[in-house]
């Protein structure tokens, strides 16, 4: 039933083998820094700032680049926690290995298993509403949407559409050595995270404003946002954190961290089907969920 | 023969008084604070306000910084670091020394609870910062192709800081802000948690410092009347 979370207790002679087996091929997978552009891909060099133009496209943009900055100023309606857009897409959308803006654009419209069908970019885009900024979802046509289009796509001048990316979303994190465990990430979380978002990760404001985004509990993304899931968050977390210091962590801090931080209460997942157990099969029977997994006593996903 | 048994431990009587009024005293740090900012200590120390200002507000001109509503923890570490030489300074090394560790966590205390700012001297945030100013964008946008946080990532959008960890910029005179970021930059202040502003202040010039001492500092960053919902 787990196959990659492992308590410590759970550490054992099989994991020595499997390690003595696998050892040499994570030797090589961590030799190759997590950021490296992969082969042939297009490296996007978002336009200046001063670049955006007159008028009304230029208007539009100026107001996603907004919206995208400080989003409960500016769509307040449609957010649920204090998170803005660019608390994960750093430096405003534009930072190769954060999922960068721009670079998202060109890849839609795509068919996502998530729902099924194939997403356009605004249904994307209402996706983040509904999960990653647990609120409610702006309808198509609406001013935050065209706005944040806008700027996406200003974003994206010059990449290939459809074409492979540097830096798209987030790096894929090599399988650590040993697998990701909660106290050893609760360490990891202590030295190097706590400092900003806190001991109890529900991050801090200054002048009633977040400045360090809640990492869990009910100011935070939900069970049905990406950031949920550990492989998403050891990426992410591996590129970019601590802030300024990114790669810095090892392969195994980050994956560690990354379910620590993943073994929280936070909101409910909106397509919750009435129960956990339920809602994880039908949504989260991925090996990176820990939603409906019992960690510390407590399942997750039952007391949002 | 009862008052007479009573009068024999008159001496420990007096003691227990004296040490109870002596609690009583220290248990108001705010008016040892308040004796040390105002007037000094008599092991030498000067009024901590004869520099930092009546009301711990700072003065531009001698480049002292504001002290009035930092957090007490952070400026008793100040002093802390002073005291042991870890944080240098000609001018704060021998009050710093002088003071007893009572007197600092309460003179710490004192001013964390004064007025912060005044209110014509709130920070506006700058929606529509442009590349073309390095002081606003620097602090507001960073610079990533750095690896380089806006200062109001972790100082808040507002610059008023966060806890004990990310004291506040705004407000402090343009002339102490480039003088810490100096000293981040060669070393010979602490990096502080992390190592973080000596990392950050590394990816600066002199001309970025300049530009950013003097976005929270000076006379441009302020405005006249206060941002709605700033801290009175």
């Amino acid at each position: 039933m787990n196959r990659f979370f492992s308590n410590a207790s759970c550490v054992g002679l099989l994991f020595i083998a499997a390690l003595a087996r696998t050892g040499t091929a994570h030797a090589q997978a961590n030799a190759v820094p997590a950021s490296l552009p992969k082969d042939a891909a297009y490296v996007l060099k978002s336009p200046d700032e001063s670049a955006i133009p007159d008028g009304g496209y230029g208007k539009s943009v100026k107001e996603g680049e907004q919206i995208f900055l400080h989003t409960q100023q500016h769509a307040g309606a449609f957010v649920g926690n204090n998170l803005n857009c660019a608390s994960c897409h750093l430096d405003a959308g534009r930072k190769a290995n954060a999922s960068p803006f721009g670079a998202a654009y060109v890849a839609y419209p795509a068919y996502r298993s998530k729902n099924g069908h194939v997403n356009t970019f605004a249904e994307r885009l209402q996706g983040c509403f509904r999960y990653s900024m647990n609120g409610k979802v702006p309808p198509l046509g609406d001013p935050v949407l065209v706005s944040l289009e806008s700027y996406a796509a200003w974003l994206s001048k010059g990449a290939p559409v459809g074409g492979k990316i540097s830096g798209s979303g987030y790096p894929k994190v090599p399988k650590p050595a040993l697998p990701a465990d909660y106290l050893r990430g609760s360490q990891v979380y202590a030295q190097t995270c706590a400092l900003c978002h806190g001991a109890t990760g529900h991050g801090q404001l200054s002048d009633g404003k977040m400045v360090f985004p809640a990492l869990w509990g009910n100011q935070s993304f939900n069970w049905g946002a990406g950031m949920h899931s550990v492989d998403n968050a050891a990426g992410f977390i591996k590129a970019n954190m601590p802030l300024a210091l990114g790669n810095t962590l090892t392969d195994q801090q980050a994956w560690d961290v990354a379910m620590f931080m993943d073994s929280h209460e936070r909101p409910q997942d909106p397509r919750f089907t009435g129960s956990v157990a339920q809602t994880r099969l039908k949504y989260h029977d991925s090996e990176y969920s820990m939603y409906g997994r019992t960690v510390q006593g407590h399942m997750l996903g039952s007391q949002p | 023969m009862e008052v007479g048994w009573l009068w024999g431990y008159r001496w420990l009587l007096a003691a227990v008084l004296a040490l109870a009024s002596s609690a009583a005293a220290w248990a108001q740090p705010a008016d040892l604070g308040q004796t040390v900012a105002l007037n000094g200590t008599a092991a030498g120390v000067a009024a901590c306000i004869a520099c930092h200002g009546m009301k711990g507000e700072g003065d531009a001109i001698g480049g002292f910084p504001r002290i009035a509503g930092l957090d007490s923890d952070y400026i008793e570490a100040q002093l802390v670091a002073y005291a042991s030489g870890q944080r240098q300074s000609s001018l704060m090394e021998l009050p710093a020394k002088l003071l007893a560790p009572a007197e600092r966590s309460a003179v710490a205390a004192y001013f964390s609870q004064l007025q912060s700012y005044s209110p014509d001297r709130a920070i506006v945030i700058d929606e529509s910062a442009q590349p073309s100013d390095a002081g606003a964008w620097l602090a507001t946008r960073g610079r990533w192709s750095q690896n380089l946080p806006a200062c109001a990532q972790c100082h808040g959008a507002t610059g008023l800081g966060v806890g004990a960890t990310f004291p506040p910029l705004t407000g402090q005179p343009a002339s102490y802000l480039a003088l810490q970021l100096h000293h981040w930059k060669d070393g010979s202040r602490p990096a502080g948690p992390m190592g973080l502003m000596h990392l950050v202040a590394g990816k600066l010039s002199d001309r970025d410092i300049t530009a950013v001492a003097a976005y929270y500092g000076g006379p441009n960053a302020l405005i006249q009347q206060p941002l709605p919902g700033a801290r009175k």
